[in-house]
């Protein structure tokens, strides 16, 4: 095995610059467990371990909790009580769950077969699509307009008589920048067509509220709003139905087979709680400490940030530093013990740059310069202050070397 | 897929320390002025390369003594992630105390073997190396600044993989030599494609002027033709438009036939080509001389110059005596 034969490399140089702590900017990618969301799962693993199909005493006590947890889920995006919400592993299942299914329930048999979707999905949604293309699916994937944005318009426009689904994410995890699906919801409804929502990077960053917009179908992953990884909920709005992507038992009422994770259910009850309280917070504290972070890269010359302020989520900075390229810069920031992330194509495994940027297109050296910055309610000012001295030394060093500068 | 491959995500572990610690502190960056050069008495050349695609930019300096054609110092700048950076640091070092030409050898092979800190452990993960290879282009493009030719004529022909620098006549003979059927197969015996995988097939990271696709499916072809010449030849012969039918014919007459039914005082001419059932193409031949009115024309003859127009072009080519 040689795989980790050179693991010295991030024995966490950092400790050797006299900064005593991580600092944690990616939380795009996933999140700290909220110390008291852990604390709820606590019970499920070593005591409350029952069944919850069991009929017995272990099954029926931990029940209620999972009952509770509904509660938390549904009144947390706002769905009615006759409206589904499934607990699954992950949005990836979710949003694998709501595309393959539309197409053996629908799109296999009629002569609706048209899917819209955008360049700005995650993997999950746009393979799913590519994978129903050659099983005879037209997909349109809509390109952004300048300012990243998929507008109703835009929508609208790609609505034929075949179309039976429009999947937009809420927000995008790369920019941050939140889509109107207000708007897209009112199009859909009026032109009679499904709407699918990936909300994975909006629920516990802004209001997702589904009394307010209307969509079909909405998909999310605890571990984004603090809660752990494996556990996820795919919404279905009251009436409409998907086969299950998991065959077996009558979990879930028969739409998710499989042992329902118990711990993990609970976990994103009152993770999904915690995050809709901290709403506000989010807004204002973390608000503010992204924006003094974006300032204070600004003030370096050559240094653009994608999308308008107002339009992203509050806690994420997608930003472009000219002459720099995003991976050594990431490597910098983690030299010092600073997580961020790139879309570099430098940094991927297939050394592709990231479809998202090619497809803002806002600037062709953004696909090799970007670095994201994703803060979280968890961040601290003297954590950002470091990050702005820090980065700030990594883009001087990095320009120092940089033919491009 | 395999035990090893299925977490993923691993890019920095596998990165020497030899490549972290130049990628902190780089010995060789910065630029050399003119007066840098003449200080050192030698001739300054700065060189550009950079891939569009990539997003990798380099820019090599080196002052090199015009009598002894050494190199006496070089440095860098580059626009590139950190493979790039320590890969052209150390080939910057590797070019200093040698001649221009020993230096043009230099191969980004060698430069990622000079990064290991264990002599059978890579420097870098396979998509990495891709990043390596301007540090040796732009070698050549210095090389070709300092002798004044075109960079072409630096070149080595026909690279397939400029990752792991296998050439398309390397490629060609471990396709036959080992009857190789799949690209997998040609990238365990080669390297070839085991990096960046650009060179596979269209459509990956870089566009290349030739793939292992092709190049398998020519070869294949090629061995198919030699094991099995006479199908190949039916398939070829039967797509000819009729004309063409026709002077293939001819020749073959020409330089296989008449000249032994010459021998004997005979001749014979084409007069019609017939498409027939299944693929079947009659060629309808006339007898001329001695060989008009013999006895055996109809078998021994006839059988002759169908066999040998069949060994030829077609199996499916049966003779018609007019």
């Amino acid at each position: 095995m040689t795989v980790y034969s050179n693991c010295h490399v991030i024995t966490f140089n950092y400790r050797q610059s006299g900064i005593m702590e991580r600092i944690y900017l990616d939380n795009n990618a996933t999140t700290i467990v909220d110390p008291a969301v852990r604390d709820t799962m606590e019970p499920f693993y070593c005591h409350m371990y029952g069944n919850p199909n069991s009929l017995h005493l272990f099954g029926i006590e931990v029940r209620p909790y999972l009952h509770q947890a509904m509660e938390q889920l549904y009144s947390g995006i706002g769905a009615s009580d006759a409206d589904d919400i499934i607990i699954n592993s992950c949005a990836t299942e979710g949003n694998n769950t709501v595309i393959l299914g539309f197409y053996f329930n629908l799109l296999k048999d009629t002569r609706k077969k048209h899917i819209i979707t955008t360049q700005l999905e995650h993997p999950c949604v746009r393979e799913s699509c590519r994978f129903l293309e050659r099983h005879g699916v037209k997909v349109t994937y809509l390109a952004p307009d300048r300012d990243g944005l998929i507008t109703a318009k835009m929508v609208k426009d790609a609505i034929t008589d075949q179309t039976a689904l429009v999947s937009v994410m809420w927000a995008n995890n790369e920019t941050g920048i939140i889509l109107p699906i207000e708007e897209i919801s009112k199009v859909c409804k009026e032109q009679g067509v499904y709407l699918h929502s990936d909300a994975v990077q909006a629920i516990g960053k802004v209001k997702v509220d589904l009394q307010k917009v209307r969509v079909d179908f909405l998909t999310f992953s605890a571990h984004k709003f603090h809660g752990p990884k494996g556990v996820g909920g795919l919404y279905i709005r009251d009436g409409l139905n998907l086969p299950p992507l998991l065959h077996g038992g009558e979990q879930m009422g028969g739409h998710r087979a499989g042992t329902v994770n118990v711990a993990g259910t609970v976990a994103m009850g009152k993770a999904i709680e915690l995050a809709n309280a901290s709403l506000d917070f989010e807004n204002r504290e973390v608000r503010r400490l992204r924006d003094k972070l974006e300032d204070a890269l600004l003030k370096n010359a050559d240094v653009l940030v994608v999308g308008k302020r107002e339009l992203r989520t509050p806690n994420t900075l997608y930003v472009s530093i000219r002459g720099v390229e995003g991976e050594s810069m990431i490597w910098d920031l983690n030299q010092n013990g600073i997580a961020a992330s790139t879309g570099s194509a430098c940094a991927s495994e297939s050394l592709e740059a990231s479809p998202i940027l090619t497809a803002i297109g806002a600037d062709r050296e953004l696909a090799h310069t970007g670095v994201r910055f994703s803060l979280s309610r968890f961040t601290t000012e003297k954590e950002i202050d470091i990050t702005i001295e820090v980065a700030n030394k990594a883009i001087e060093r990095l320009r120092q070397l940089s033919t491009s500068y | 897929m395999a035990k090893s491959d299925l977490i993923g995500g691993e890019l920095w572990e596998q990165y020497s320390q030899r490549v972290a610690d130049r990628m902190n502190n780089p010995r060789n960056f910065g630029e050399l002025t003119e007066s840098d050069a003449q200080k050192l008495g030698g001739r300054l050349v700065i060189a550009d390369e950079g891939a569009e695609s990539c997003g990798d930019t380099v820019r090599l300096f080196w002052i090199v003594d015009e009598k002894t054609n050494i190199i006496k110092k070089a440095t860098f700048k580059s626009f590139g992630c950190g493979t790039a950076i320590a890969a052209t640091d150390m080939m910057a070092e590797m070019c200093i105390g040698r001649t221009v030409d020993e230096a043009a050898k230099i191969t980004n092979l060698e430069v990622e073997h000079a990064l290991r800190d264990q002599e059978d452990v890579a420097a870098v993960p396979p998509q990495k190396m891709h990043c390596s290879v301007m540090a040796y282009e732009v070698i050549k493009r210095a090389t070709s600044i300092y002798r004044n030719v075109d960079i072409s004529t630096l070149a080595e022909t026909d690279i397939v993989c400029e990752c792991a620098r296998v050439s398309l006549q390397t490629i060609e003979d471990a396709i036959r030599i080992n009857d190789l059927k799949t690209v997998q197969e040609i990238t365990d015996y080669t390297k070839a494609g085991a990096f960046c995988k650009s060179c596979i097939q269209p459509g990956g990271h870089e566009k290349r002027d030739i793939y292992i696709v092709d190049i398998l499916a020519r070869v294949r072809a090629e061995i198919e033709r030699e094991r099995n010449p006479h199908r190949t030849l039916s398939a070829e012969f039967a797509k000819l438009s009729v004309i063409k039918q026709f002077k293939a014919i001819e020749s073959v007459l020409d330089e296989h036939i008449r000249p032994v039914l010459a021998r004997d005082g005979g001749g014979i001419e084409l007069e019609d080509i017939q498409p027939g059932e299944n693929g079947i193409i009659n060629v309808h031949i006339r007898y001329q001389g001695s060989c008009k009115g013999c006895a055996g024309n109809v078998a021994g003859t006839l059988s002759f110059v169908e066999q040998t127009l069949q060994k030829n072009l077609s199996e499916n080519i049966r003779g018609v005596v007019v």
